[in-house]
């Protein structure tokens, strides 16, 4: 599904990502941990060109999304982002924000998308939310918003950045719990997170990333019980 | 003493100014004029404003290795534009709009809303770009991940929630165009100014249409700056909704 290739990224002199290789299927939840700075965000923001890759190449479903001649806003529309701090649109309601993509790119009609945003805000239990605005809710509510926000769009896949982050501890819950529904539908998920329960109940496979390269990957049992490299010793023996 | 002469003689000279030969009607036609100047100007001035500002940022906020030669060429155009307006007096570029690009017209109101609008446009161009920028990046980025274009992402998204920040700057501008359009007096406009020292000539006085003027200049802008002030205090209402 997801085919990258020796990608590499760099801010000017600072190189954040060197020479990542990976190949995500359909239906994987492909979990991404790692200290900060350690370039998982921008691994991830790279899947979707919301940065541009300096380096390598990206191919979904076949096609090299890092050629030159992409329709990338076509390719977006079948990946969906959350995003750490929500980004919704604080100047419309709740079902506008939902609407409003699926609408202008020609997925839906009004009335056919109204229909579906209510139907995808009963499943987050927001359903009396819909007429209001982003400023009314709680961060917890916000970002499950936000996933049906990306969800309305019918996406392939769904790239989650540190959703949970920004977060006050009593609302991570409802947010892993829609995340958790959406694994068990069998959504392709890549997911970067501190969230270590998480990566382990729900990751198909967990990618440890320090310094710009993936140090190790593999199931998260295996991966959280027989950690090899010393680099992620040290990590899990500070978060767990 | 004297002073007791100057106010008795005050108010024939009042009468002259604004009274007789029902002169009052001259200075409300001015005003008039000027009230509409300034609207019209300021409209063709956000207009242009805005493509000058949205080319900007498009320009700007290319992914690299993907510029596009033909925004790259009005991005450069735009820059001449702003570069040359701000960096020109106003009197002049009036006295060029007038005496050497449109010399043949007769409408000077329309040859002064020209160039008090494409003057305003430089200037609008900057406080919209400002306010563009100061739109958390995360929200383009937001509607660029739902696979909206960037037209929709600013027309939706980004431009909605920067008119609230461009409003104050966009008030300002508003009054300084206002009180700039006494300027286009010298090109011979039939405005406020105009009308106040045609009066002042016909008199002999200039004291009485001048000072009156300024304090007309004064009410309106008064009364502007308090509207301008209501309509943000409900705009910061609304964020709080």
């Amino acid at each position: 599904m997801i085919d990258v290739k020796n990608l590499s990224k760099s801010f000017g002199d600072h190189q954040v990502l060197s020479g990542i290789d990976q190949h995500i299927s359909p239906g994987e939840k492909v979990v991404i941990i790692g200290p900060s700075g350690s370039g998982k965000s921008t691994f991830l923001r790279c899947l979707n060109l919301l940065e541009t890759p300096t380096g390598g190449t990206i191919t979904f479903q076949g096609q090299e999304i890092t050629g030159p001649k992409v329709e990338i806003d076509k390719i977006r529309q079948q990946m969906g982002m959350v995003f750490q701090h929500f980004n919704l649109f604080p100047n419309m309601t709740i079902r506008k924000n939902i609407t409003l993509a699926p609408v202008r790119t020609g997925l839906m009609k009004q009335a056919e998308a109204d229909e579906a945003a209510i139907a995808l805000l009963r499943r987050v239990g927001l359903e009396e939310k819909a007429d209001a605005y982003p400023n009314q809710l709680s961060g917890g509510q916000k970002q499950r918003v936000a996933i049906v926000r990306a969800l309305a769009m019918r996406p392939k896949v769904m790239l989650f950045d540190e959703p949970t982050s920004a977060l006050d501890p009593e609302m991570v819950g409802e947010v892993l719990e829609v995340m958790k529904d959406l694994a068990r539908e069998g959504m392709t998920m890549v997911v970067v997170t501190h969230e270590m329960g998480f990566a382990r109940e729900v990751g198909s496979r967990v990618l440890f990333m320090d310094g710009g390269v993936i140090v190790e990957e593999n199931e998260p049992a295996e991966l959280f019980g027989h950690p090899k490299s010393e680099r992620l010793q040290s990590f899990l023996a500070k978060v767990l | 003493m004297a002073l007791i002469d100057w106010l008795g003689d005050l108010v024939p000279r009042l009468h002259r100014a604004f009274i007789e030969g029902s002169r009052w009607k001259l200075y409300l036609q001015g005003l008039g004029t000027t009230l509409e100047m300034t609207v019209i100007a300021l409209i063709f001035g956000v207009l242009l404003g805005l493509i000058v500002a949205v080319v900007r940022t498009a320009h700007d906020q290319q992914r690299p290795g993907r510029r596009n030669p033909l925004l790259g060429f009005f991005n450069a155009l735009c820059n001449l534009y702003t570069t040359v307006i701000r960096g020109t007096p106003m009197m002049v570029q009036l006295l060029i709009w007038s005496f050497v690009i449109f010399k043949t017209s007769r409408n000077k109101v329309l040859v002064g809303i020209i160039g008090l609008g494409i003057n305003s446009g430089a200037y609008v161009a900057e406080i919209i770009r400002g306010g563009l920028m100061s739109v958390d990046a995360g929200q383009s980025e937001a509607g660029r991940s739902l696979g909206l274009n960037y037209f929709d992402t600013m027309r939706f998204i980004v431009i909605p929630q920067a008119f609230k920040n461009i409003l104050p700057s966009l008030g300002n501008e508003f009054i300084t165009l206002f009180k700039d359009t006494s300027l286009v007096q010298a090109i011979g406009a039939a405005e406020l100014t105009y009308y106040a020292f045609t009066i002042g000539g016909r008199t002999f006085d200039y004291m009485p249409p001048l000072i009156g003027i300024a304090l007309m200049y004064l009410v309106v802008v008064i009364i502007f700056t308090w509207l301008q002030s209501k309509l943000e205090r409900r705009l910061r209402q609304s964020d709080r909704r």
